[in-house]
């Protein structure tokens, strides 16, 4: 995982519980989960299968399920639920308030 | 607090499923002791017999090795025996004298073998056929010996026959009754048999009852003499004259048995604490002898060690597979016919086919397939959902395929018998995955279910139109453990135990209206639910409180989130409707300048008869669905469709009715109509049916004197052609017709049955006793279908004001924003 610079990315509001926002940065996508318990996650956009939105999936517990032929990814650690493998990149995400913030 | 103490004697198959579910739902609530005979961990018994042929080998089949104890927590006693059970002290003692106390004590102590009572039965080289140890004997006995007599010709028998051979020695089966596997097969399909395992190389003696096992010089057996004085030299003799529950132990304790050790619905005993499971246990007034059934009750009784109360046991209806390889047999039911059925019969000896139908009154309650099985686990699916086959007796010899469409499903070139598949052959044509590899699969990773299967290889997971493939190569591989799921009573997902059926109810009878009072009322397991059980509950509930039920985007897929459809890219497209496949030069127009403001790449007639843009970014939507003015297709929903239409008698010299304007007003009256999956409508003007009305949910065809309405066609993934409803004489009727047929299929079937699986389970009669013979029925639900389309608002013309904007615009930050902080 990368340690970057902590970048302000909206409130926690703006995240649908249970749904995602995406983040562009640098041409690179960033998918921001919202759980029903409001933690927040962050992984890159990119399904480790065949690079399908994540940030597009059904979020259930802390796992999304990508919209493309539904692998499930596990948000903390932005790995595939057994028996797939591959692991989207993760990024720390820190709350402060309501304010989320983003390593990149 | 002191975690309770689990004790489980019999580390096989049953029981350590039961651990299995057990830690999957309460992985702290015990500590678990597993005492065990066998110095092993638990292995795939099932899998003696290709070990036995040299297909397999035994670390091959371990299904929790001794690591998987160690990992999880419990303590297993390997290759100790249980002698004694006290009751009042709660604890078992072991042969050599380890006493453990129990809160909890599940017996799962399987079955021994049953042994002739013949002279020379303690002989060395007679042995039984049910553990490691006893196949690892006969695989040294046939690197050194050459007679080998196997006594019963019973599945188990037949196996270790077949094995044997192949290891090289002269085998001979020696059987009571008069013809092999009595208990399956009925005679033709036993003699077909029979033959075929004389063409490798097989000997039979039928209606042979032993005497006496002869001694030789060296000790050894040598001989098996019979009551009519033949006898024929043995160096191996097995006995596989069937089996016995093993109660030794839960009679000494003092449990009620009887054949077996009896158990209730909850599987427990006589002694509420002890539970049991397995072939040990008779439920109902049955011992199982297959893995699937047990795997069932392993399910429940997890279910209730882990104090979750639901769930019962009700018996199960088992099918049998021989896992001979290369010879297909399916056999399950009252095979053998008898008072008050009837039979439909196919013999083709030549062509090694042989296949037998038993019937009573409209159901269907017994078959016997040999040689060509691929119908095995239809057959089975009708007997165990009891479905009334009234409508397809003329057809159902000629199985499944025949019957639905006369057509194959589409992928995998009609390819329909799975022995005679090569490893290299493709089964599934969605995923790319070869026989070899499911079969690999299959053993190596111990897979015992149609989701297991899907999961690990990925066969059968998308398209699903080689679904009856993998099944035959899963029961040709695991035989008679693989069972298909009961359709009716499946459970929605792993989240939950209850079927699609008794959720609705709940739904209905309590008046849920949003997915939390639903899990919350009906104690699911995961607090939201998974992918697969949020969609279904979402839909249940808006089709059951239209207007009140809370809807959830985040519980819909995200075509229905975004209202467009999702591309492999990430990338969307737009269907604007075109009411009946009709547009007007300002639309195309309108169309032309979208495409060329947005720079959609790829502008398509679709097969619905109207136009795509295909590439559209997510951010653009709103703004183009602004720019087009025209309401959404829902090419994207579980929702109406398409209506396509012919040109009708406004134009053609051949047609009756004016099948445009039909077409028009059927998909104004649906417009926004949410189902359990897609729902596409055609109208032709008239037999010549240019709009395909034949394939379609609901077909209409207009003749001279009125309109034709078929139901429940399909054109896609398994062809199914449309079948009659009714005919009726006005518009009117058809609009309220069409209307009361899909919302009975709205209020009846499980989420993501198209209208032809729905009516496949609950048979045309039902539908057309509430649909043609029931008027005030009919107008009832045409009505409640009006109620829950009322007000509907098109969605893409809310999202263009700007409805839901955060779904459609990204956040954005620039790396020099980043500096810092
Ligand atoms: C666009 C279109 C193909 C085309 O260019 O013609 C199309 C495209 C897709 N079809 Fe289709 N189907 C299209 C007409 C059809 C037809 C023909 C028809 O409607 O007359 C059929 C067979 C008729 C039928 O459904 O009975 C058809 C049978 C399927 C099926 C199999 C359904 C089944 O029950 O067997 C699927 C899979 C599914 O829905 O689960 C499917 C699924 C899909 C999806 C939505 C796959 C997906 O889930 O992403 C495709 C979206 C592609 C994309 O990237 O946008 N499509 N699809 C057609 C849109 C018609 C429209 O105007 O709405
Ligand atoms: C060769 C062969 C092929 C088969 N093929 C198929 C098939 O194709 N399809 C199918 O569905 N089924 C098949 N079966 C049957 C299937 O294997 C059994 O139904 C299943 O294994 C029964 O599970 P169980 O847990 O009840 O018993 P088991 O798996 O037999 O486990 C019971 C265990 O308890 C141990 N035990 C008994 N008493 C004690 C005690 N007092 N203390 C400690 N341990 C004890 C035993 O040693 C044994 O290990 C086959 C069986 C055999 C032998
Ligand atoms: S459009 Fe339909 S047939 Fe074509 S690839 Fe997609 S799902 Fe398959
Ligand atoms: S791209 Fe995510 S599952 Fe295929």
């Amino acid at each position: 995982m990368s340690q970057g610079d902590w970048v302000k990315v909206c409130g926690l509001e703006d995240i649908p519980v249970l749904g995602a926002r995406v983040l562009k940065h640098d041409g690179a996508d960033v998918a921001v989960f919202r759980t029903a318990v409001d933690r927040v996650f962050a992984i890159e956009d990119r399904c480790p299968h065949r690079g399908g939105p994540l940030s597009q999936g059904i979020v259930a517990g802390d796992r999304v399920t990508c919209p493309l032929h539904g692998w499930q990814i596990e948000l903390g650690s932005g790995q595939a639920c057994s028996p797939d493998e591959g692991c989207a990149r993760r990024y720390e995400v820190k709350l402060e308030g309501d304010i989320v913030f983003v390593a990149l | 607090m002191r975690k309770m103490k689990l004790v489980m004697v019999g580390n096989g198959m049953a029981g350590c499923r039961a651990l299995e579910e057990l830690l999957k739902h309460a992985p702290d609530l015990y500590e678990i002791t597993v005492f065990g005979a066998e110095p092993h961990g638990n292995y795939n018994r099932i899998l003696l017999s290709p070990v036995l042929a040299g297909e397999m080998t035994l670390p091959e089949i371990m299904l929790n090795d001794l690591d998987w104890y160690r990992d999880h927590g419990i303590t297993l006693h390997a290759g100790k025996r249980v002698v004694a059970i006290d009751r009042h002290r709660r604890l078992v003692r072991s042969e050599d004298g380890i006493e453990v106390g129990y809160d909890r004590l599940l017996l799962a102590t399987g079955s021994n073998p049953f042994i002739l009572p013949v002279p020379g039965k303690d002989l060395p080289g007679v042995i039984t056929y049910r553990d490691i140890a006893d196949t690892e004997a006969m695989i040294e006995a046939a690197g050194m010996h050459r007679h080998a007599v196997v006594i019963g010709g019973g599945l188990l028998g037949l196996e270790a026959a077949n094995g044997l051979k192949l290891r090289g020695m002269e085998v001979t089966v020696v059987h009571l009754m008069d013809w092999l596997m009595e208990r399956q097969l009925d005679r033709n399909a036993a003699d077909m048999l029979k033959a075929s395992l004389e063409e490798r190389g097989l000997r039979f003696l039928l209606q042979k009852q032993t005497a006496e096992l002869v001694r030789g010089d060296s000790g050894r057996v040598c001989a098996v003499r019979f009551v009519d004085g033949e006898t024929i030299p043995a160096d191996l003799v097995v006995m596989a004259a069937g089996i016995r529950p093993n109660i030794d132990l839960a009679r000494a304790a003092g449990l009620h048995c009887d054949r077996g050790i009896v158990v209730n619905d909850t599987m427990q005993t006589f002694d509420p604490r002890i539970y049991a499971v397995g072939e040990c246990v008779q439920h109902r007034g049955v011992a199982y002898g297959l893995v699937a059934p047990l795997f069932e009750q392993a399910r429940v009784c997890a279910n209730h060690l882990a104090q979750f109360g639901i769930g019962r046991y009700v018996g199960s209806v088992i099918s049998t597979k021989l896992k001979v390889t290369g010879i297909d047999l399916f056999s399950a039911g009252e095979f053998m016919g008898g008072e008050g059925t009837e039979e439909i019969l196919l013999s083709d000896r030549q062509g090694g086919v042989y296949k037998k139908l038993v019937l009573k009154g409209d159901r269907l309650v017994g078959a016997v397939l040999y040689g060509d099985t691929v119908d095995g686990s239809w057959y089975f699916q009708l007997m165990r959902d009891t479905q009334n086959i009234g409508d397809l007796r003329d057809h159902l010899m000629f199985g499944q395929s025949f019957v639905s469409s006369h057509l194959g499903d589409a992928g995998h070139k009609g390819q329909t018998q799975a022995a005679s598949m090569p490893d290299t052959a493709e089964v599934c044509g969605c995923n790319g995955v070869c026989k070899g590899t499911i079969v690999k699969a299959i053993k190596e990773k111990g897979l015992f279910t149609l989701d297991e299967v899907r999961k690990h290889t990925k066969a059968s997971s998308s398209c699903g139109s080689c679904t009856g493939l993998v099944e035959q190569i899963l029961a040709s591989t695991v035989g008679g453990a693989y069972q298909p799921a009961d359709s009716k009573n499946k459970a929605v997902c792993g989240c939950t135990d209850l079927s699609h059926d008794e959720v609705r109810r709940a739904i209905r009878e309590r008046k849920l209206l949003s997915i939390p009072s639903v899990y919350a009322a009906l104690a699911w397991r995961s607090p939201n639910g998974c992918a697969t059980c949020r969609p279904a509950i979402n839909y249940y509930l808006i089709s059951t409180w239209p207007h009140e039920a809370e809807d959830d985007p985040q519980s819909r897929f995200i075509n229905e989130r975004a209202h467009a459809n999702i591309q492999k890219d990430g990338t969307f497209s737009v269907v604007p409707r075109m009411w009946g496949g009709l547009t007007t030069p300002s639309d195309l127009r309108r169309i032309a300048e979208v495409a060329e403001k947005y720079r959609v790449p790829t502008v398509k007639v679709t097969g619905g008869q109207r136009l795509d843009l295909l590439g559209v970014r997510k951010e653009d939507l709103p703004s183009i669905w602004r720019d087009l003015g025209m309401p959404s297709g829902h090419a994207y929903g579980k929702s109406l469709r398409t209506v396509k239409t012919c040109v009708g008698d406004e134009h053609c010299r051949f047609g009756t009715q004016s099948s445009m304007q039909m077409g028009v007003t059927l998909e104004r009256m649906l417009f926004g109509m949410w189902s359990p999956h897609k729902v596409k409508l055609a109208v032709s003007g008239c037999p010549r049916n240019c709009a395909e009305a034949g394939i379609k949910d609901v077909g209409v065809i207009g003749v001279d004197s009125g309109w034709e309405i078929y139901v429940a066609g399909n054109g896609g993934i398994k062809t199914e052609v449309a079948q009659f409803l009714c005919k009726v004489a006005t518009r009117e009727d058809v609009l309220e017709v069409t209307g009361a047929f899909l919302q009975l299929y709205r209020e009846e079937a499980h989420y993501l049955d198209r209208t032809v699986h729905w009516v496949h389970r609950v048979g045309m009669e039902h539908v057309k006793k509430q649909i043609v013979d029931d008027a005030a029925q009919r107008k009832a639900l045409y009505e409640r279908l009006l109620y829950a389309l009322q007000n509907y608002r098109d969605p893409w013309e809310e999202r263009a004001q700007g409805q839901a904007a955060h779904e459609f615009i990204p956040i954005r930050v620039e790396s020099h924003a980043v500096a810092g902080e």
